[in-house]
């Protein structure tokens, strides 16, 4: 089973290695931000395989982390590059319930 | 006691085949990202390996797995990765088209007028 | 009222399962008193957000959700199939194409369920969503075949709202 293992991390490092290399080469930003999102999962997926052969719970736990950051990361960027700022949507919001008022269910 | 160890041969077997398949799946969609032409054909590719690929790898190891605690978290991991890929991908496959980038259809004769693309503005 | 209390039911699972501690008394007092104010923190926020409804906690439509994923994660692998036999060929011969695909759905549930669908399916993403439909993006005419966004859509419907009335 180790061998196995051993065999699936080592091809997580190798589209790990490809993923790079689009996100060098990428022409467009998408291209870019696409292939870090797809680089995170397989860091994910590599995380969970070495927990495995290492034996060590601790890395599922950072892996859930590392998921939950590089969805969190991804549209963060996209939103950046969207807008140039962090802030415009969370300025809509607030203009949004001024206009409606204050609702409730 | 035979019919444990076929039980846990069997298991074996299944763990092994279905992160054979997942690596395979993930080496494909990483190939496919280098060699497709424009990017949102590339998305395709991308998203082979986050639905399917990485699945079958996290249900590999769930079944090695020893305690019920690990195998919770992986499949939270799994859950997660289902919940959140598409989302992501969604959100730049949004993201270029309203920014205008334009795909390449150039094979594409659309049959039904409604198919058409329509010229959006870029907002 | 209710999904407050589902929603601090899911959230205590989800410490339970992620700590793995679950002696009341023991060496993790401390452990006990930060998840308590966790969750109640979490809950407090989703409350003062006012997101707290039938969509952040679909318990309801759960289990008919579950059914559902099954009939998806058979689409998921013919449809992987297919992308990989693309990528795999020695000359790439695609052929993108940007459709609008009609739909009818009730709530927003059922729309964000489906243009997830759609984009989970690989050979196909939601690009963007419109009023009446999707804008979907495919990469070869054989993902686009309208029935079987048709038989999605109508999966999509009865899974997260309920039987249709007959009209």
């Amino acid at each position: 089973m180790d061998l196995v293992n051993f065999v699936i991390a080592l091809g997580m490092a190798g589209a790990m290695a490809i993923m790079l290399a689009r996100l060098f080469a990428g022409p467009t930003l998408y291209d870019r931000v696409l292939a870090a999102n797809s680089f995170g999962t397989k860091t994910v997926l590599f995380l969970l395989v070495f927990s495995a052969i290492a034996g060590r719970q601790d890395a599922i736990d950072i892996a859930l982390l590392y998921a939950l950051i590089n969805f969190v990361a991804t549209i963060a960027i996209l939103k950046f590059f969207r807008y140039r700022s962090l802030e415009i949507a969370l300025a809509r919001m607030s203009l949004r319930k001024a206009v409606d008022g204050d609702f409730d269910e | 006691m035979t019919l444990v160890e076929f039980g846990q041969h069997a298991l074996f077997a299944i763990a092994v085949g279905s992160m054979t398949l997942g690596l395979m799946l993930v080496l494909a969609g990483a190939i496919g990202v280098i060699r497709l032409p424009d990017f949102y054909t590339r998305m395709h590719a991308a998203g082979v390996t986050d639905t399917l690929g990485a699945e079958l790898i996290i249900l590999g190891l769930i079944l090695q797995a020893g305690d019920w605690q690990t195998m919770a978290k992986l499949a939270l991991v799994g859950l997660l990765l289902f919940l959140t890929s598409p989302t992501a991908t969604h959100a730049v496959a949004n993201a270029a088209h309203r920014a205008g980038q334009k795909p390449d259809l150039s094979k594409f004769k659309p049959e039904h007028p409604r198919d058409a693309v329509k010229e959006e503005s870029a907002s | 009222m209710a999904y407050g209390v589902g929603l601090t039911a899911v959230l205590v699972v989800l410490w339970l399962v992620l700590s793995g501690s679950y002696t009341l008394s023991g060496d993790h007092k401390v452990l006990l008193v930060m998840s308590v104010l966790s969750i109640a923190g979490a809950v407090y926020l989703t409350v003062r957000m006012r997101i707290l409804d039938r969509e952040t906690v679909p318990l309801k439509p759960a289990f008919a959700l579950f059914g559902y994923w099954g009939w998806l994660g058979r689409e998921i692998v013919a449809a992987n199939l297919a992308v990989v036999k693309l990528i795999m060929k020695p000359e790439i011969e695609v052929e993108p194409r940007l459709i609008r695909v009609p739909v009818d759905l009730r709530t927003g549930l059922a729309r964000c369920v489906f243009a997830n669908s759609i984009t989970l399916t690989p050979g196909t993403v939601t690009v963007d969503v419109e009023e009446d439909g999707f804008l979907v993006h495919a990469l070869d005419n054989s993902f686009t075949a309208p029935e079987g966004f048709a038989e999605m859509a109508a999966r999509t419907d009865e899974a997260s709202d309920g039987r249709r009335e007959a009209e």
